[in-house]
């Protein structure tokens, strides 16, 4: 058994701990907001916190987040929205919303760290998630209205 | 008698609604966006389940698409699939449209698989061809139309007047001369036993008012808060994870496995052959992963071992050279030629000629979340969930598999991670069923990224041979274009080859219908099928051969001297909504005025599944010298695509197909050595990201034309646009897609 704690809540997971922490979500927690695309740390779907810093959960074996605070989507924010999730349905980012959770998870990560990042930094920190249906233009859109209505941070 | 049928069809209809895939799934997404969706957990679907069955019982069900309940709640089944197009909130726009529906009310839920839901315009219940709006328009609002006037009815009945004395808007049926009112929910009782109208009058559009509105998706709360049940989401109780892997070489078979190892692996709980692959089921998705990299599988090759890029460049080239097609290994056949409007080809006033060869890939899909679906096969009944295009083929592989009736095969439809054409093919359907059938256990089949690449059915790659003449006006006056390629009717239709006689639309959409007036034209098409599996991807044979006909109609121009934009407005002049489209985004961009230094314009135009669409694209090679790449910094859109239903999703849709275009323009390129597919995940297949994005300006045309499709229309004139910006840029063709800055001629 080994213990995790994911969005503040203590989980006892029975698997090795060299599983993914992605596939520890999905296929034991139940915590499916979380996606696989690639596997190999090629596309971002799979994006999580980890001590709040975004990380590919794909590549992230369980026995790195023991003893850490894991992030995902479901629990970026307790009832309400959080600011950037509200700025993507403001400017009415998703389309097959597969890739959005991956994407907003680098975005929150971005903008704590920059709250108000320039088009570069935007580059920088979002090039690691893939839209297959091209919702870039409106992402860059949605990361500047989070970045005059949020805090900079959850 | 009429009555006695309206009843039970609407016995028939509710029997439906709770078995279909909508309730069960409990995808309900309200059109009120304070509304809390339920937690889309399978579990607490179950019990959703329960409580709606009360409800559901109870409710008005005109038709098939509508299901009005006594809380005032309007659920509308979405026939199509979701897969980012926003069907969800297009298809109910048209019934809240006519119902005078109040639109916080709605709520929508995925049709099962039944033959109410096919659509119209192609008969069967597939989403693809763009077709959704505008197999739809009519048959939606019809169904809000009829539930409308069986409200006003029930209404004026209520009441003791006149129908004509009462009008129905937002939810309400009012009296005109008061203010009295009742809401639907209060209507139903009295509705539902009215006989169904025949042909109610529709609005006309200058009475819309949701219609032609930005309305917000009904999806983006889930999809942003992680709650959408995609198909990779699918839980359920006792469900087990398989992989299935496949002979990497097209159409291998299995000689012999060693599972030993692999078998032990913590978790696994078989490994067995189906007739797709071997399977490997385990408790869970790392269990199965783990298990097939430790199983040993030889291989009975085949026919295609040999087979590579080479060698299949080599058959497009002789099938074209000798006007013989290779339809199937050595089978062959003359070549068919389309659209000719003057075969002869031989004009007196010809003053040059030119001629060129143009290739393009073929492309993986490679939507974001990879193929899945999850079956659970039972004695009496079989239950498929899937991320499906195609409810109805979905079905009929559960029947064909199972062996049990079609009424007792249920198809749920989930949320698609991306469609592309895709998802409407049946081979992870299979697996699924196949695995269920026979362990008799619910089972969800994921392929990972690298089954998904290397088992796609891919774009047909092809070869173009052109020709053409100018008078000594430098006005085009002969056009040939020859087209080699794979059929993918042939590889859906066995024999299609035999069929319809060496002829494919598919591939010669967007070269056979060339807008421009050339009184000298010719297309053919060579169909030459070298074992690769094909399929149709976003915007078919449009997206290859809007490339070839629009850049080297740019080297025609080139070639008298004229401008290319001038030249394809003077051959325009029969086809206004063409020349509208490209006048509007010429204008928009500046074309012809002076831009930031270094870069530059290029322009083309596409007619696809009934729409029509002009891009100019502003680039500029950046980069030190043998490291230069392309910088695509702009695209100025103009789209006229009839009556916009909803013009935010109209422009996502552009914005969508002008990346998943770019992508193919700039990166994507499928390759074959040893008949088997060279790259495997993103590295080597990769996909346009965010610091490769231009800035895209999209302006709608508005009029009173019958909408046209949308979600394919953004990808075919984004490749020539970027390439003639190309040669603007560099002096040199682009020949071949993708673009490489070092192989231009
Ligand atoms: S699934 Fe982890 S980066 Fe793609
Ligand atoms: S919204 Fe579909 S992949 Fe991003």
């Amino acid at each position: 058994m080994t213990s995790l704690n994911v969005n503040d809540t203590l989980y006892e997971v029975d698997i090795e701990t060299d599983t993914p922490l992605l596939w520890v979500l999905r296929d034991i927690i139940g915590l499916t907001g979380t996606k696989y695309g690639c596997g190999v740390a090629l596309c971002g779907a799979c994006t999580v916190h980890i001590n709040g810093k975004p990380a590919r959960s794909c590549v992230t074996p369980l026995a790195e987040v023991i003893g850490k605070q894991v992030t995902t989507i479901e629990g970026l924010s307790k009832n309400t929205l959080h600011p950037v999730q509200q700025a993507w349905i403001d400017e009415q980012v998703p389309q097959c919303g597969f890739c959005q959770s991956g994407q907003i998870m680098s975005a929150v990560a971005l903008l704590r760290k920059k709250p108000h990042p320039t088009d570069m930094d935007i580059d920088q920190a979002m090039k690691g998630n893939i839209c297959r249906c091209g919702t870039y233009q409106r992402i860059r859109a949605a990361i500047k209205k989070a970045s005059t209505t949020s805090p900079g941070k959850s | 008698m009429d009555r006695q049928i309206d009843q039970d069809r609407r016995k028939f209809l509710k029997t439906t609604s709770l078995l279909g895939g909508g309730l069960v799934l409990g995808i309900q997404l309200s059109g009120c966006e304070s509304s809390d969706n339920p937690r889309t957990t399978i579990k607490n679907m179950m019990t959703a389940q329960q409580q709606e069955q009360q409800s559901v019982d109870a409710a008005f069900f005109p038709n098939a698409f509508l299901r009005i309940s006594a809380d005032n709640r309007i659920t509308v089944h979405v026939a199509s699939s979701e897969m980012g197009q926003g069907v969800m909130t297009s298809l109910p726009m048209l019934i809240a449209e006519e119902l005078e529906a109040d639109w916080s009310m709605i709520n929508t839920e995925f049709a099962p698989a039944h033959a109410d839901f096919e659509n119209p315009k192609s008969g069967r219940q597939i989403t693809g061809g763009s077709a959704s709006i505008r197999g739809f328009w009519q048959a939606m609002r019809e169904a809000g139309a009829v539930a409308r006037d069986m409200l006003l009815t029930a209404a004026a009945q209520t009441w003791g007047i006149d129908k004509d004395a009462c009008y129905a808007k937002t939810g309400r049926v009012y009296q005109r001369a008061s203010d009295q009112h009742l809401t639907y929910g209060e209507l139903i009782e009295k509705a539902q036993y009215l006989p169904v109208p025949k042909s109610p009058a529709l609005k006309k559009p200058d009475e819309f008012r949701i219609i032609g509105q930005p309305v917000p998706r009904l999806d983006n709360k889930v999809k942003v808060t992680g709650q959408a049940i995609f198909g990779q989401d699918i839980q359920l109780p006792g469900m087990l994870t398989a992989m299935v892997v496949r002979c990497p070489v097209f159409e291998g078979k299995i000689k012999h496995i060693n599972a030993q190892t692999a078998k032990n692996i913590k978790g696994v709980i078989d490994i067995f052959e189906i007739e797709t692959g071997v399977a490997v089921v385990a408790e869970h998705f790392w269990a199965a992963k783990k298990g097939r990299d430790l199983l040993e599988i030889e291989w009975n090759e085949g026919d295609h071992a040999k087979l590579d890029s080479d060698s299949i460049h080599q058959q497009f080239i002789q099938s074209i050279n000798n006007g013989k097609v290779i339809i199937d290994r050595g089978n062959t056949k003359k070549i068919l030629n389309l659209n000719i409007r003057d075969a002869s080809m031989n004009h007196t006033s010809t003053k040059q000629q030119t001629a060129a060869i143009f290739e393009t890939p073929y492309l993986a899909h490679t939507c974001m979340e990879p193929m899945n679906c999850t079956a659970h096969v039972q004695k009496d009944r079989c239950d498929i969930w899937v991320p499906t295009q195609g409810q109805e083929p979905t079905q009929k592989t559960g029947v064909k598999i199972t062996g049990l009736p079609k009424e007792k095969v249920f198809v749920h439809t989930t949320f698609l991670g991306g469609g592309f054409g895709r998802r409407a093919e049946q081979d992870f359907v299979k697996d699924a069923i196949l695995i269920s059938n026979r362990l008799k256990q619910p089972v969800k089949v994921i392929w990972t990224r690298e089954d998904d690449i290397q088992h796609d059915f891919y774009r047909p790659a092809t070869y173009n041979r052109l020709t053409a003449s100018i008078d000594k006006n430098g006005k085009p006056v002969a056009w040939d274009h020859a087209i080699a390629g794979s059929s993918i009717l042939h590889r859906i239709v066995p024999f299609a080859g035999i069929i319809f006689r060496g002829k494919d639309d598919t591939s010669t959409e967007g070269a056979a219908n060339l807008p421009y007036d050339i009184p000298n034209f010719k297309v053919s098409y060579a169909m030459v099928n070298p074992g690769v599996p094909v399929g149709f991807w976003r915007s078919v044979g449009n997206s290859q051969n809007s490339f070839v006909t629009e850049c080297f109609f740019d080297e025609v121009a080139a070639l008298g001297n004229k401008d290319p934009l001038k030249l394809r407005q003077q051959l325009l002049s029969k086809k206004p909504r063409h020349k509208k489209v490209l006048d509007i985004a010429a204008e928009l961009s500046g074309w012809g005025k002076s831009l930031s230094e270094d870069h530059y314009h290029g322009i083309a135009v596409a007619e696809s599944f009934g729409s029509f669409v002009a891009y100019v694209a502003e680039v500029s090679i950046e980069g030190a010298a043998k490291h230069e790449y392309i910088k695509v910094h702009r695209i100025t859109a103009a789209v006229d695509c009839g009556i916009v239903i909803n013009p935010d999703t109209v422009i996502a849709q552009i914005q969508g197909g002008i990346v998943f275009g770019l992508t193919a323009t700039l990166h994507g390129e499928i390759t074959i050595k040893q008949g088997r597919v060279e790259q495997s995940n993103f590295h080597d297949y990769p996909s346009l990201r965010i610091d490769e994005m231009p800035v895209i300006d999209i302006y709608l045309v508005k009029n009173a034309e019958l909408p046209g499709g949308v979600g394919e229309i953004g990808v075919p004139p984004i490749a020539p646009a970027v390439a003639n910006a190309v040669f603007a840029a560099t002096g040199k063709r682009v020949r071949k897609l993708p673009i490489h800055l070092n192989k231009l001629i």
